[in-house]
């Protein structure tokens, strides 16, 4: 399905991501190329097939519910764009 | 010295030859001398190799060493190292240095390699060519005005040029494999799950594996012997023992089956790459291989599969991209909303906004069933023909890449042709099989790729497949001249 410049200011919306107004018409074009690729899928019979999300169909191992993790608190915000005591800044939220 | 193999290099450290200060001395040189054109690197260590030397002579001494003692490497800046800025080839991450080491990192050190920097690499590793790298396309050292392939390009070039004994690579639809053969090195994809991601910054977490890049299959079996195995930290790391894989390399070919895929020789294929993958076959006919014919007959959906997958996972993954806990943020943002939308808009480059765009617009209500659910049932299709494949045969052979080496900046304006040059190697990773490419008789003085593929956990036979025709050839000892270029 061909994409418009609307659709790829939805699309950008929903991931949260600004675009180059001058840009778009261009986004608009690509994706709709990639579209055109993954639309082939279409005429592939997958009547009965189960989908496939592991490529070897493995189960999620889980682990037991105890305390394994060091707090690593400092070493993690030292590559923080912005901490203040231990918080993450971010600018106001609520008004 | 900087033409050695591990193997070879190994040797002469614990005979005493020569220090490995003294070789990593000799790499750093040269990365000094090569590298500013070739731009294999985007971070050099070379104070810290040196301690890292250092300290694998005092091992060679003390009677410690192992067989990766010393040996100088490069690792892709997808690993996180500690206390070394980790990019990924991006923007994003241009100011980040990891707190944390991955796993492969952690495990080659203890195995006692010396780290001389960290290899450049398409944006987030969406990329066939390295050109999407924030940091500028690697060349080819076999004709600077080609691509080296990607997303893995500055390992393969880097191994190629000589600037490094081996390096690590991670394959998505290809990553290892379609550079290896584009520049004329070793490359093995293991086995979904077979080495563990933690710390290896994801793209999609489904297919995304790390493998060995190195001179020959004997190298490989090495390093991948360090990487290899179970790690708790990795919840989709498998629990499989680890073989030796040095111990099989030299079983005999005798009654193997090889299955040719007709898929993988048709009409995209270069017929001068088919003449050279043909006669790399007779070699194991020679050695007493048995070829059959197959047929892997969704081969076609592979590509259209992977770019729904594929996408759909990064852009879930790199979500964690925002701006706020790491990486790159906007100046003077306005409000919470715009932070995200500008730190992500200036810190991906297009082709990582152009996935992550498919990805959101394939999992957008409306569109799952359509697009996402179809692939996920195309991906059992694409898996099926493999598992029917292997009751019959126990390794696939066909070309690595439909081409050689194409030019820099051929193919960058239309995506779509580019995601075409993974056409052989995507299948794999929407299996989660193993596959090796190796080099054979070059075309006009550019590099060929075979591929090898094996079913689940078997890279000891593909390794040792391919070491039998390395012992019978020369293709994987050539080396480019870099002296008559620019």
């Amino acid at each position: 399905m061909p994409l418009d410049h609307s659709d790829v200011e939805k699309i950008a919306h929903l991931a949260r991501m600004a675009l180059d107004e001058s840009q778009i018409d261009a986004y608009a074009e690509d994706l709709s190329n990639i579209l055109g690729l993954v639309e082939q899928l279409e005429a592939a019979d997958t009547t009965d097939i189960e989908p496939m999300s592991h490529p070897l169909h493995m189960a999620q191992r889980l682990r037991f519910d105890e305390v394994t993790e060091e707090v690593r608190r400092e070493k993690n915000q030292a590559v923080a764009p912005s901490v203040e005591n231990g918080l993450y800044l971010v600018p106001k939220v609520i008004e | 010295m900087h033409s050695k193999s591990i193997v070879e290099l190994g040797a002469a450290l614990r005979a005493g030859e020569f220090s490995s200060v003294e070789l990593t001395r000799h790499f750093i040189q040269r990365i000094e001398r090569l590298d500013g054109d070739l731009n294999t690197l985007i971070t050099t260590t070379p104070e810290q190799a040196l301690v890292e030397a250092e300290s694998a002579d005092q091992a060679v001494k003390a009677g410690r060493a192992g067989v990766l003692t010393g040996i100088p490497i490069v690792q892709k800046d997808i690993f996180c190292t500690r206390g070394v800025k980790t990019s990924c080839g991006s923007k994003m991450l241009d100011s980040f240095i990891s707190p944390y080491d991955a796993t492969v990192v952690e495990r080659l050190r203890q195995a006692g390699v010396v780290c001389l920097g960290k290899t450049n690499m398409d944006e987030f590793a969406m990329g066939s060519s390295n050109e999407t790298s924030f940091y500028g396309p690697v060349r080819n050292p076999w004709d600077r005005e080609r691509v080296p392939g990607g997303s893995s390009g500055g390992s393969a070039a880097a191994v190629a040029a000589r600037l490094a004994v081996a390096a690590t690579g991670t394959d998505t639809g290809g990553s290892i494999r379609q550079p290896a053969a584009l520049c004329g090195v070793t490359g093995l994809k293991p086995t979904y799950g077979r080495v563990s991601r933690f710390g290896m910054i994801a793209f999609a977490s489904s297919l995304d594996q790390a493998g060995p890049m190195t001179r020959n299959a004997e190298d490989a079996a090495l390093l991948l012997q360090a990487m290899a195995g179970f790690d708790p930290k990795d919840s989709t790391c498998a629990n499989e023992a680890v073989p030796d894989y040095s111990s099989t390399l030299e079983d005999s070919l005798e009654g193997l089956k090889i299955g040719l895929p007709r898929e993988y020789f048709d009409a995209g294929l270069d017929p001068a790459v088919a003449t050279s993958v043909e006669a790399a076959i007779e070699v194991y006919k020679r050695l007493g291989a048995r070829v059959i014919d197959i047929s892997l007959p969704n081969s076609g959906l592979a590509v259209p599969t992977y770019y729904v997958v594929a996408p759909a996972e990064c852009s879930s993954n790199l979500s964690r991209f925002d701006g706020v806990r790491f990486g790159y943020r906007c100046k003077e943002p306005k409000d919470l909303e715009d932070l995200y939308k500008r730190s992500r808009g200036e810190g991906f480059g297009a082709e990582v906004k152009r996935r992550i765009m498919i990805g959101a617009y394939v999992l957008s209500a409306g569109y799952y069933d359509a697009y996402y659910l179809k692939a996920q049932k195309t991906r059992h299709l694409i898996s099926d023909d493999f598992k029917q494949a292997f009751e019959r045969v126990d390794v696939i052979m066909g070309p690595t890449t439909p081409t050689t080496a194409f030019g820099l900046g051929e193919k960058m304006d239309d995506p779509v042709t580019m995601y075409l040059n993974d056409i052989y190697t995507i299948a794999t990773n929407l299996a989660g099989l193993p596959g090796i490419s190796l080099p054979v008789e070059p075309v006009k003085g550019l590099p060929v790729g075979l591929q090898i593929i094996g079913n689940y956990f078997t890279e000891a036979k593909i390794l040792n497949a391919a070491h039998r025709f390395q012992q019978e050839t020369e293709w994987h000892r050539l080396k480019p001249d870099l002296s008559k270029q620019s």
